[in-house]
């Protein structure tokens, strides 16, 4: 007895082992799709960065994991000659897509893409793709968010002034500028918007020393762009004053005062270019989020009491955007 | 307008922001004047000050402790000193690229080092203001001078006891020598080596600072890269106010004050395209540096490694 309970444990183990082994060849092999990402700053700046890496993230969730979806990055790379020899770098290990996040990255991809034709490679913020059929441009309609977050401030402001501070007067952060002084101004044109781009994406220092300027010109709701506005939004909680986040959300950095964030969410834009790659298609077009197709949430901060008639100007707010009744006119 | 500009809140504002602005490059530049005027070039002040940031940063918001954060990022700061010491007067390494491969060495271990324990931008309570008795009251003068927090007014008091330890003293003097002509000073029977250490290292521990006052007193956030190039801008302030503390003192408050002076600039919307008003500080500085430094000559022994003859 005690040898047949031996044969039996042998014979159930050797199955296991057999079946352990075939299963892999008896189902197709999926092949892992690889995705590679070049950014200018960290993967937890809370702002443009984080952005995509958090994107991404949500894309592996969806489609199986590490296994089936393979995330590797670069970041910091705010030189870009690095950033340059990075997308070189990860084109020639063969990862299906490469993304240069970072509209300064664009001419290093218009030299490099062609010498990767099986290669995809998407560029952003832009809508540029050199005419090259495998780059993908993609971009956020950051001034619908900024719209959004301008008739907020309009509202919820009493001092009737409210402070921008941005980093350099050109692409995402003037639409996203530009878009929320347009919302201040048909909210209440008698809200005096004062804009500062203090020329740089990283000095944090110069940033928190501009939310100080603003606050004693009278400011009492702030907002800004990029990544450098940490220390922004630190100052704003010290004088009380409001703070409207974009890009990601910024609610955890002082949660008393964040009244809402526009969030990124690129994964809408990074599904369709994955399932055009796996089409055969590898590059070509160009994708923009909004709010009507997802790109673009914004998130309310659950720890500030927005009142319930400001909440509803917002939500009627995003609904017209979405159905194009409320058009958005930048200067 | 431009009239706009002349109102007594927006005087306060410059001048109470330029104070502030100016703390960081206050603490690294002097550090940096010491080892200077001892014949060394230390261009790893940035990578100083962002080791320095982090190290206080992160142990402020772990322990609660802000004056521990300052203790570890003035060590931090020191020890760095410590090897940069060694490099230059010990190995005889080139100074400048020396000093380069020590700041991308603090730049890459800060970020690393924020990835491993942070992982996120987070936010500590850092010094408060302290408000003078009787002096913050008084209406302007209180805001600017008076209401600031403890490392900044620290970084003010350090520029009459530099001023006093590199004239006054017997330390100062050896500096000066060694700095001039460490041969005659070596055959004077000071000790090169010991003077350089000890310089190198008290600029790396005023660097530490530095950056202790930017992620604890003034922004209260670590972020990788926060200081964005203040610590060469330190150096050149050295320059500028010719080895000088209180020259470096006017240096580091005319560009502060011109910086804070275009942010209000673009607030008050005076025409003025803001590429054109953030270059302001720079450019400024650079003139005034054409028009005053020409006649100051550094120490004659900068950049040189100091190798005993036998």
């Amino acid at each position: 007895m005690k040898k047949f309970a031996w044969f039996m444990t042998l014979v159930l183990a050797f199955t296991l082992v057999l079946s352990a082994c075939g299963a892999p060849a008896t189902t197709a092999p999926v092949e892992k799709f690889r995705v590679a990402v070049v950014m200018p700053s960290a993967i937890n700046d809370l702002a443009f960065s984080q952005s995509i890496y958090d994107a991404l993230v949500r894309v592996q969730t969806d489609m199986g994991g590490p296994d089936k979806f393979e995330i590797v990055y670069s970041e910091n790379m705010f030189v870009v000659d690095d950033a340059a020899a990075a997308i070189r770098d990860y084109a020639s290990k063969g990862y299906n897509l490469v993304i240069a996040h970072g509209s300064q990255y664009g001419s290093s991809l218009q030299e490099i893409a062609p010498d990767f034709p099986e290669t995809s490679f998407a560029w952003g913020t832009t809508v540029d793709t050199f005419g090259q059929p495998n780059i993908f441009a993609y971009e956020a309609a950051s001034q619908e968010g900024g719209y959004v977050n301008g008739v907020l401030a309009a509202t919820l402001s009493t001092s009737k002034v409210i402070g921008v501070v941005g980093p350099i007067e050109t692409g995402d952060a003037k639409l996203y500028v530009d878009g929320f002084k347009a919302g201040v101004a048909a909210t209440n044109p008698d809200v005096q918007v004062n804009v500062n781009y203090i020329g740089s994406f990283s000095d944090v220092a110069l940033a928190s020393e501009a939310a100080t300027t603003h606050i004693s010109a009278g400011a009492d709701a702030l907002t800004g762009t990029a990544q450098m506005v940490v220390g922004a939004i630190g100052k704003a909680e010290e004088a009380n004053a409001l703070w409207f986040g974009t890009q990601s959300n910024q609610s955890s950095l002082a949660p008393s005062i964040v009244v809402a964030s526009q969030v990124y969410h690129w994964e809408v834009m990074l599904k369709e270019m994955i399932g055009l790659i796996q089409a055969g298609t590898l590059g070509g077009q160009s994708f923009r989020a909004n709010l009507a197709n997802g790109g673009e949430v914004i998130e309310f901060n659950p720890g500030y009491a927005l009142p319930a008639d400001a909440k509803a100007l917002a939500e009627t707010t995003i609904a017209g955007i979405k159905d194009g009744s409320i058009t958005i006119t930048l200067p | 307008m431009i009239s706009d500009l002349f109102s007594v809140t927006v005087l306060v504002g410059i001048l109470a922001s330029g104070i502030r602005l100016a703390t960081p490059y206050l603490y690294a530049a002097i550090g940096e004047t010491f080892s200077q005027r001892s014949g060394v070039l230390n261009l790893g002040v940035e990578g100083q000050m962002l080791l320095g940031a982090f190290a206080a940063f992160y142990v402020a918001l772990t322990t609660g402790s802000l004056w521990l954060g300052v203790l570890t990022a003035m060590l931090v700061g020191a020890l760095m000193g410590l090897a940069m010491a060694y490099v230059t007067v010990n190995l005889h390494a080139q100074q400048g690229i020396s000093g380069i491969g020590f700041y991308l060495f603090g730049l890459g271990m800060s970020d690393l080092l924020f990835q491993k324990l942070m992982g996120t931008v987070e936010t500590v309570k850092g010094f408060p203001k302290i408000y003078i008795p009787g002096l913050s009251d008084i209406p302007g003068i209180g805001e600017i001078f008076f209401s600031q927090n403890i490392l900044v007014y620290g970084a003010y008091l350090l520029v009459p006891i530099a001023w006093f330890v590199l004239n006054k003293t017997t330390l100062g003097l050896k500096i000066h020598s060694v700095g001039e002509n460490p041969d005659a000073a070596d055959s004077l029977g000071v000790n090169v080596a010991r003077i350089r250490y000890f310089t190198i290292i008290l600029g790396g521990t005023l660097s530490g600072l530095a950056g202790a006052s930017l992620s604890i007193a003034l922004l209260n956030v670590f972020q990788q890269n926060m200081t964005s190039g203040q610590g060469f801008i330190a150096v050149a302030l050295v320059y500028f106010g010719a080895w000088r503390p209180v020259g470096v003192l006017g240096g580091a408050l005319l560009f502060s004050m011109i910086n804070s002076l275009q942010l209000w600039i673009q607030i008050k919307n005076i025409p003025i395209p803001s590429e054109i008003a953030v270059m302001m500080p720079y450019v400024l500085t650079i003139l005034v540096l054409v028009a005053t430094v020409s006649r100051v000559r550094a120490p004659s022994a900068l950049t040189k490694p100091f190798e005993r003859e036998n």
